[in-house]
């Protein structure tokens, strides 16, 4: 058990998890900002 | 009642082995909360449901928006609700067994709403989306919550504000994705809501159940390497207090005080935001415009969420309240002043950091709660003080809208019918300062004895694993 990755979880779980809810939220988040720049214009 | 017996649900499995990386929670949390901040974004439904018969105008038997409306208070009514109701079960339980339970109730009411409009029956998604679903809110809602601040005890604050920020972002995913999935199932003859829901309910189940999967709980008395407990401090608690002792103490009724009154300063505007800029600054704010101001509250409303958190960790969760009442208070009474003078740009910048301490709020108060009430029952605790936020959603809304109403009918110009709002909420934010200034620490008599908590550690199953 430790911060970092010992013998449990891999980098490649971390980045798999991460992505897995991360490139949503991104894509979501770039999709918002795209209409929110409306507002300058 | 023993709840060890719950197979791969029950918390003793969920005990993380070694090796196991605390920063795998997160994610988990995510995937829930991610799903559950649907909930933001069903009001892209609301205007296709009334076209269910009709398909292109709007038949005599179709759904009115008054009537739709219905679904998500019900939903947001059942969160507080279930969050109170359960938050003891969730809390001993553990969260894989609360995550599978949110991910079957949060699909199940997608499936039976779908039903209700495949039979055009309203109360099937009352019941469906409303309750069921509602009650997938509330158990989804805290059911990471105390996982999270216990494997992180150095930065809880940026723990729970990183899955309550996945609340706040899940609108952004599920808005154009249900957008694009109405259209792809919409025909000349059809609108495509009950397949959208179908879709959703199935990829939600499907995102919920990974959340409930990879979660873990750290082993009793774990901590991160080169962890140093905070020093002796009377406003960091490190005895645990039973959950319905809290209710007990003044100090729970003030912080929910401080969270409702925090909450119904932002949840109002959130609501008028786009009414409340095109009437303020007529001609210069158009309809477009106004939907991408809307767009980057909810941004800000997101970021608030894991920034005001986080900063939470370095200078104090009763600090950080300090700085939401009065720099609140500042921008609200300067919000008529950027009105007077015209000057959009104030009025953005005001309203943007409003509402990200409207969502610091929601995401600081769970490390406050744990800095009064220990580790124990903080996900419990959590959930009942959510009633704070049921009553906030009435209070803040009907604020904006029967002020701005009477003012209107008092021949006050549309431009100027908002200011008495802001400094109404101004002065809830006084109140709210004076509670959060009389919060302190909570009194020994409360605090849970050594014998208490082995008993609710054994009824947590965590006794054995830890044995």
């Amino acid at each position: 058990m430790s911060n970092g990755n010992q013998n449990g979880t891999t980098t490649l779980h971390l980045v798999l998890a991460w992505g897995f809810v991360g490139i949503p939220l991104v894509l979501g988040v770039l999709q918002t900002l795209v209409n929110a720049m409306k507002l300058f214009q | 009642m023993q709840q060890d017996s719950g197979g791969w649900f029950a918390r003793s499995r969920t005990v993380a082995k070694p090796g196991f990386s605390r920063w795998m929670v997160p994610p988990a949390a995510l995937c829930v909360h991610l799903c559950i901040g649907q909930a933001y974004a069903f009001s892209v439904f609301n205007l296709p449901m009334t076209k269910l018969i009709g398909i292109h105008e709007l038949a005599p038997d179709d759904w009115k928006l008054t009537q739709l409306g219905w679904i998500f208070s019900l939903a947001i009514f059942f969160l507080g609700v279930s969050s109170a109701v359960f938050g003891r079960w969730v809390e001993e339980g553990g969260p894989r067994r609360a995550m599978f339970t949110a991910a079957c109730c949060w699909a199940g009411g997608f499936l039976i709403s779908a039903f209700g409009v495949y039979i055009h029956n309203l109360w099937i998604i009352y019941l469906g989306y409303g309750v069921i679903g509602g009650i997938a809110l509330g158990i989804g809602y805290i059911s990471p919550v105390s996982t999270l601040i216990k494997w992180f005890p150095d930065r809880p604050g940026m723990a729970t504000g990183m899955a309550i920020m996945g609340f706040g972002g899940g609108a952004f995913i599920a808005a154009p994705l249900s957008v694009w999935l109405m259209k792809r199932f919409t025909t000349d003859t059809h609108v495509g809501v009950m397949e959208t829901f179908v879709v959703l309910g199935i990829v939600y189940f499907v995102f919920m159940i990974v959340g409930s999967i990879i979660v873990r709980v750290p082993p009793h008395d774990w901590a991160p390497e080169g962890y140093v407990a905070p020093k002796e401090n009377k406003l960091i608690s490190k005895n645990d207090v039973f959950v319905y002792d809290a209710l007990k103490t003044p100090q729970f009724w003030l912080i929910w005080w401080v969270l409702c009154l925090n909450v119904t300063a932002g949840i109002g505007v959130l609501g008028q935001a786009s009414a409340m800029s095109q009437e303020m600054f007529p001609g210069i704010i158009t309809p477009i415009a106004a939907a991408g101001f809307v767009g980057l509250m909810s941004l800000f409303n997101m970021g608030g969420r894991f920034c005001w958190a986080t900063v939470s960790d370095y200078i104090g969760r009763k600090n950080t309240y300090f700085v939401f009442m009065v720099l609140g208070f500042i921008l609200y009474c300067t919000v008529p002043h950027a009105g007077a003078i015209g000057s959009v740009s104030l009025f953005v910048f005001c309203f943007l950091i409003i509402i990200s301490m409207y969502g610091g709020g929601f995401s600081t108060v769970p490390a406050y709660l744990k800095d009064m009430y220990g580790t124990r029952y903080v996900g419990a605790i959590h959930g009942l003080l959510l009633t704070a936020w049921s009553m906030a959603g009435i209070f803040g809304p009907v604020l904006v809208n029967y002020i701005r109403a009477y003012n209107v009918s008092h021949g006050v110009p549309k431009a100027q019918a908002y200011n008495t709002t802001m400094y109404i909420m101004a002065a809830l934010l006084v109140i709210g300062f004076i509670c959060n200034f009389l919060v302190k620490a909570v009194d020994k008599k409360y605090h849970m004895k050594p014998e208490e908590d082995d008993a609710a550690l054994d009824v947590a199953g965590e006794a054995a694993a830890r044995a």
